[in-house]
């Protein structure tokens, strides 16, 4: 597989792959994904004007189902962002130099991530304008404040390690031709930036600690977002597992989404060459490693109590596996895990177009797992339901609840496309200089 | 400027005297402050300090203070000093007749469709007896909602009572979720109250008024303690099902009669709910034996969609 990317490599220029790289203005159909994605953010917005108006009376949350999609994508949103450690810093330290091209792809589905999960956090609050007690009144014995510690941490790196490596790329986005207001940007951002031996050496440290620190940090936002539910007593949640499942599962839905920008940006901006049937292949072994890895931890986490059936967990369970949650629950497992699995085993279905068709599959069945993982356990409490209305038996989101989810969704998948619109997605200093060293080497 | 501030003295003064026993108030809507210029009238009152000095104050300082907040925020986190509330709950007296829940409900102006006491059918084997369970909060000693609350809206006091400060609340339902015993509600809208009760200041030991975005529950009513009444659902249940008592003083009472905590316990097995979590709690239950009521005489109470499941 080097090989071909070697062979490619001599007969590329270092002119041509700038011309390749560099940001290009969107097209018709680049407009069109724009005003949907802003449509369904301004419904989401008028809803949560609503449910600023009312109070969360506008969702379907009740005093039993007191967390809903709210929280279930909040987690969405905090696995996926995950990814950016792996990519970026794992990858990195192991030496695994073919995943340059998918560092700021991941890196940058890391950042708008945690910043849509800080805002869908802030939308679950019965008082959101009480925000800042967090910080005046906080109690450090409490997992939210320590989600709140660490997500601010992973943020920040999460940033850093997004602008380092593009210090490199403003010289040449200067240089070229483009319009004056993102000029003016890039030269605020970067034009310190010279290049000279001892900036690289400065940069290339920095960007060292930084990911050897993420690793840690990364793995604290999804172990400290599972206590969120382990350290309650509640079926389903009391588990010892649950913060190696949650990070497992974290890694490959991130995985998967970096697969499906990984196909979406090679098909629209042509980047074939850039990003090459060998990082499909090589992406699909991860991938399937990491589905497996899940499906392990899902095995443990279900069949153990299942095995027990202990009283409390009895109907939370038998609600998953063939009651009201049945068909949400195999969903998550055959449709996110299996045929994913199934798939990328093949050589064949680690091509691009199967690797697409599997990562959508993964996300999907990664975010109605989070619901899974959420709301049935919050319907079978250790005393029964009673004195309450009806509705409060059962949950299904309301329109708002479904519009804030969405419009949080397409806000982050708004964030990628203009950051693609404003920023090479692929950094092309570091290709040209690694293009180089694979030519000497040859 | 000089003639403002001795009058504002003297205000201080006068009020803090005309209101002995009164141990503080919240600094933001602080009570002493005056609305408007105090012009003395000339005729003078006689008081008695809480030094126990007749002291004379201009009449005109003598105004009677609309919402006083009894006892200050800090006062009402730290509770009553020496005691050591306690419950206990005799379900072979209880027929789900829920004069508790309406009594509660109606005190602290619990909304529609939402109760602090609820009473639970429980049977807890296939061949073993129904019965009525009511429940309250636990006012565990180890309390798990208290555990997870972000900043300290929720919190333990030295007598023992787990309150709830709706001022502080952000309404992020955590502890909703730690409570095994799901006895927290949330309030989802803006709560319908009188216009007199929705004005009032919020106090962590009456529980009301109740606000928008945040989490409300049972608070034992330490506000009746204080009055040397008991608690709501404790004078409101004609069956005697609730006592309520000091730990400290080993006695229990629901108004008819009264009974050595300790002895209650050990004559009649009493027990706590789902012991096995560690949570500790300040409620005991004594099991339904040799009860006043036949299970079947509740049933006309319990809610029609209640009646499925178990």
């Amino acid at each position: 597989m080097n090989s071909i990317s070697i062979a490619n490599t001599g007969s590329v220029s270092n002119e041509q792959i700038t011309r390749d790289l560099l940001p290009s203005k969107f097209g018709k159909r680049g407009w069109i994904w724009i005003s949907v994605l802003v449509l369904l953010c301004l419904i989401g917005a008028f809803a949560y004007y609503r449910q600023l108006a009312y109070g969360l009376v506008v969702t379907n949350m009740r005093d039993y189902v007191s967390w809903g999609i709210y929280i279930s994508n909040f987690v969405f949103f905090v696995a996926i962002s995950l990814v950016g450690s792996l990519i970026t810093a794992v990858f990195r330290l192991t030496n695994a130099k073919w995943a340059t091209p998918l560092t700021r792809i991941a890196e940058i589905i890391a950042v708008s991530a945690i910043v849509f999960a800080s805002l869908i956090i802030i939308v679950d609050m019965g008082r959101p304008e009480r925000m800042l007690y967090l910080f005046t009144y906080g109690r450090i014995q409490s997992p939210i404040i320590w989600d709140v510690i660490v997500i601010g941490t992973y943020f920040v790196i999460s940033l850093l390690l997004l602008y380092l490596p593009l210090l490199p790329d403003f010289k040449i986005l200067i240089n070229s031709k483009g319009p004056a207001i993102l000029k003016k940007l890039y030269r605020f951002q970067g034009s310190f930036w010279k290049g000279t031996i001892e900036q690289i050496k400065i940069s290339e440290k920095a960007i060292n600690i930084l990911c050897i620190a993420i690793i840690p940090v990364a793995f604290s936002i999804h172990t400290v977002t599972s206590w969120l539910f382990a350290t309650t007593y509640r079926p389903g949640w009391d588990s010892t597992n649950f913060g190696a499942y949650f990070i497992s599962g974290a890694f490959l839905v991130g995985s998967g989404g970096v697969v499906i920008a990984m196909y979406v940006f090679r098909k629209y901006y042509h980047l074939e060459k850039y990003l090459t049937e060998m990082h499909f292949e090589k992406m699909g072994r991860v991938v399937v490693l990491l589905s497996l890895l899940y499906l392990y931890f899902n095995i443990n986490e279900y069949m153990v109590p299942a095995f027990k059936m202990k009283k409390p967990e009895q109907a939370h369970l038998e609600a998953l596996f063939t009651g009201e949650f049945a068909i949400i629950f195999w969903f998550a497992i055959v449709v996110g895990m299996i045929i994913p699995i199934i798939i990328l085993l093949f050589k064949k279905g680690r091509r691009p177009l199967p690797m697409f068709i599997a990562g959508i599959m993964i996300v999907a069945g990664a975010w109605f797992k989070r619901y899974i993982i959420v709301t049935p356990t919050l319907l079978h409490p250790f005393l029964p339901m009673s004195d309450v209305p009806v509705s409060y038996h059962h949950y299904f989101p309301s329109w708002e609840e479904w519009a804030i989810a969405i419009g949080s969704l397409s806000g982050a998948l708004l964030v990628i496309t203009f950051f693609a619109r404003i920023y090479p997605i692929i950094p092309i200093q570091e290709t040209i200089t690694e293009r180089h060293e694979n030519n000497e080497e040859q | 400027m000089e003639s403002k501030n001795t009058s504002r003295r003297e205000f201080l003064t006068a009020s803090l005297i005309a209101s002995a026993g009164v141990a503080g108030c919240g600094n933001k809507h602080n009570a002493f402050t005056p609305d408007s210029e105090v012009i003395p009238s000339g005729e003078k009152v006689k008081l008695l300090s809480v030094d126990g000095e007749v002291i004379e104050v201009d009449r005109a300082f003598l105004k009677p203070i609309p919402d006083l907040p009894v006892i200050s925020n800090s006062e009402e986190r730290k509770g009553i000093a020496g005691k050591k509330f306690v419950m206990v709950i005799d379900l072979s007296r209880c027929k789900n007749l829920k004069k508790c829940q309406e009594a509660c409900n109606h005190m602290h102006f619990v909304q529609p469709g939402q109760s602090w006491i609820k009473v639970h059918s429980m049977q807890d084997a296939e061949h073993s007896a129904p019965y009525w369970q009511p429940t309250t909060c636990m006012h565990c000693d180890e309390p798990p909602c208290v555990k997870v609350c972000p900043v300290d809206a929720t919190f333990k006091r030295q007598d023992g009572i787990v309150a709830i400060d709706s001022d502080r609340c952000i309404g992020c339902r955590f502890c909703m979720a730690a409570c095994p015993y799901s006895t927290r509600v949330f309030n989802w809208e803006t709560p319908i109250l009188p216009d007199e009760v929705a004005k009032q200041h919020y106090s962590c030991e009456t529980s009301v008024p109740q606000k928008r975005g945040t989490v409300g529950k049972c608070d034992f009513c330490p506000d009746m303690v204080r009055k040397g009444a008991l608690p709501h659902c404790v004078s409101a249940c004609p069956n005697g099902v609730f006592m309520f008592g000091d730990m400290n003083e080993d006695s229990v009472t629901n108004g008819a009669e009264t009974f050595r905590f300790s002895d209650l316990i050990k004559d009649k097995s009493g027990y706590r709910l789902m012991e096995d979590l560690g949570t500790r709690p300040s409620v005991y239950y004594l099991p339904p034996v040799n009860r006043n009521f036949p299970y079947e005489s509740g049933l006309e109470n319990q809610k029609p969609n209640d009646r499925e499941q178990h």
